[in-house]
């Protein structure tokens, strides 16, 4: 039996970015999912009872929560030799990450799921401009090299591998253009080169879960996707 | 070669105050640059065009923005008197925690310092659900860090002076003895600690700052 556990649903972008993670350092793990049709579980509401949400990582059922906070964890605890580093060493580099990364939650990804809410024209406008504004500065982040941490893919990557495959389902549902190849040809370009990574790959939801899961939620409250 | 390390702040942001206490608790030599909120230097919005905000740490030129981030810098710079704990579980909860102090302690207090009826029980309401969570945290241990201060008292800081103000100015009771025991004796030990205690704001201008910020939040909601 898996020491290593996650709580996780089905479609959402926060646990996958721990399955990168974990696999990118080898570990073995086994996923427990929620059925949101029958409320959230004991256990999930017994190991995140702060803010009741996936993912959890359950370390030999010790509990960690908040995807972000998990990614660390995992590289701290696990690092060293051969094993895969998320974060980079330096430590200004580091720091340059992890602002990175919460702009991109912040901005980007939420700013993205607000104009894919918005149902007024005039404010679905806004919104996407704001988006278009923070996506600006994750492309000039990308400009000259082929993944956000480098060569090879690190935290940052993992934090934005949602913008591959969730984005273009909440651009349809939401009836708008974030990602525009012309205007963002390196992100563009990164997106496509991120998602053939084999392990990247194997971890993404099917489509058309994702497009049911996304226009469900749209429709019943402007909440995290 | 010299270090320089500069901190770009205002006189009362909690915010920059974390990077203060950071920078002083590990002896490290810096230059102030006061910012004025209302008229920001072409300087910090170079080293910060994302925000435009305090605080930034530059450090041999290198621009660090975000205070838990500079923390963290800070931490992995300059190794004497850690600040977050060498293991990993133990970090990762000193994150979680102070992550949840900003959005949803920060948040709920601020919420119901500025609201009215309904909106402000509800708020208080909520503030007490948080503080529970790190009251319970605190069992046990008279810092976050537990013998010594460390990187979530840093972060929770801003409750032992802000919520002091915002008691007297609005009259609620946010923090109290009673159902808090253990936050409440934590904030006496963490104001009064050396270092710490040296660079509070001043309570005065924090008050008419606050009663300010007060009625301009309540004027705009009553425009709405």
């Amino acid at each position: 039996m898996a020491k290593l556990k996650i709580i996780v649903s089905a479609t959402s972008l926060f646990c996958v970015r721990i399955e990168w993670a974990l696999k990118l350092k080898g570990l073995e793990y086994e996923l427990i999912f929620e059925d949101w049709s029958k409320g959230k579980s004991e256990l999930l509401l017994k190991s995140n009872p702060a803010h009741k949400k996936i993912p959890v990582l359950l370390d030999d059922g010790v509990a960690i929560a908040e995807s972000k906070v998990i990614l660390e964890y995992i590289d701290e605890k696990w690092k060293g030799g051969d094993l895969y580093p998320l974060l980079p060493q330096d430590p200004c580099e580091r720091a340059q990450a992890r602002f990175w990364a919460q702009f991109a939650d912040d901005k980007c990804l939420f700013g993205t799921w607000g104009a894919c809410c918005a149902e007024d024209a005039l404010e679905k406008e806004k919104a996407v401009e704001a988006a278009l504004e923070s996506f600006t500065y994750l492309e000039k982040q990308i400009e000259g090299k082929k993944f956000f941490a480098g060569d090879k893919i690190g935290y940052l990557d993992l934090v934005v591998g949602w913008i591959p495959h969730w984005l273009g389902i909440l651009e349809e549902i939401g009836g708008m253009k974030i990602l525009d190849a012309e205007r963002f040809p390196s992100l563009h370009e990164w997106a496509q080169n991120f998602v053939e990574i084999p392990l990247i790959k194997e971890c993404l939801p099917p489509r058309d879960k994702l497009v049911n899961r996304l226009s469900l939620v749209r429709s019943s409250a402007p909440n995290k996707p | 070669m010299a270090e320089e390390v500069k901190l770009f702040r205002t006189w009362s942001s909690p915010f920059a105050l974390r990077v203060v206490w950071a920078l002083q608790l590990k002896g490290i030599q810096y230059e102030t640059v006061l910012e004025d909120v209302a008229k920001k230097s072409d300087v910090l919005r170079g080293y910060n065009p994302v925000y435009k905000k305090v605080p930034v740490l530059l450090h041999n030129g290198r621009p660090i923005s975000e205070s838990l981030i500079i923390l963290e810098y800070v931490d992995e710079t300059w190794k004497q008197h850690s600040l977050l704990p060498q293991d990993p579980h133990a970090r990762a909860m000193a994150r979680f925690w102070a992550k949840f102090g900003d959005d949803k302690v920060m948040q709920s207090i601020w919420t119901a310092f500025v609201s009215e009826g309904k909106e402000q029980e509800a708020a208080l309401a909520e503030a007490s659900e948080h503080l529970q969570k790190l009251e319970e945290e605190l069992r046990g241990k008279k810092f976050f860090g537990g013998d010594n201060i460390g990187y979530l008292d840093i972060a929770l800081g801003w409750l032992a002076n802000l919520v002091r103000v915002f008691e007297e100015i609005s009259g609620l009771r946010v923090l109290d003895g009673e159902r808090f025991p253990l936050l409440f004796a934590w904030l006496k030990e963490f104001s009064d600690a050396p270092v710490i205690r040296d660079c509070w704001p001043s309570h005065d201008k924090l008050i008419t700052k606050f009663i300010a910020l007060r009625q301009l939040h309540g004027a705009q909601s009553s425009s709405t």
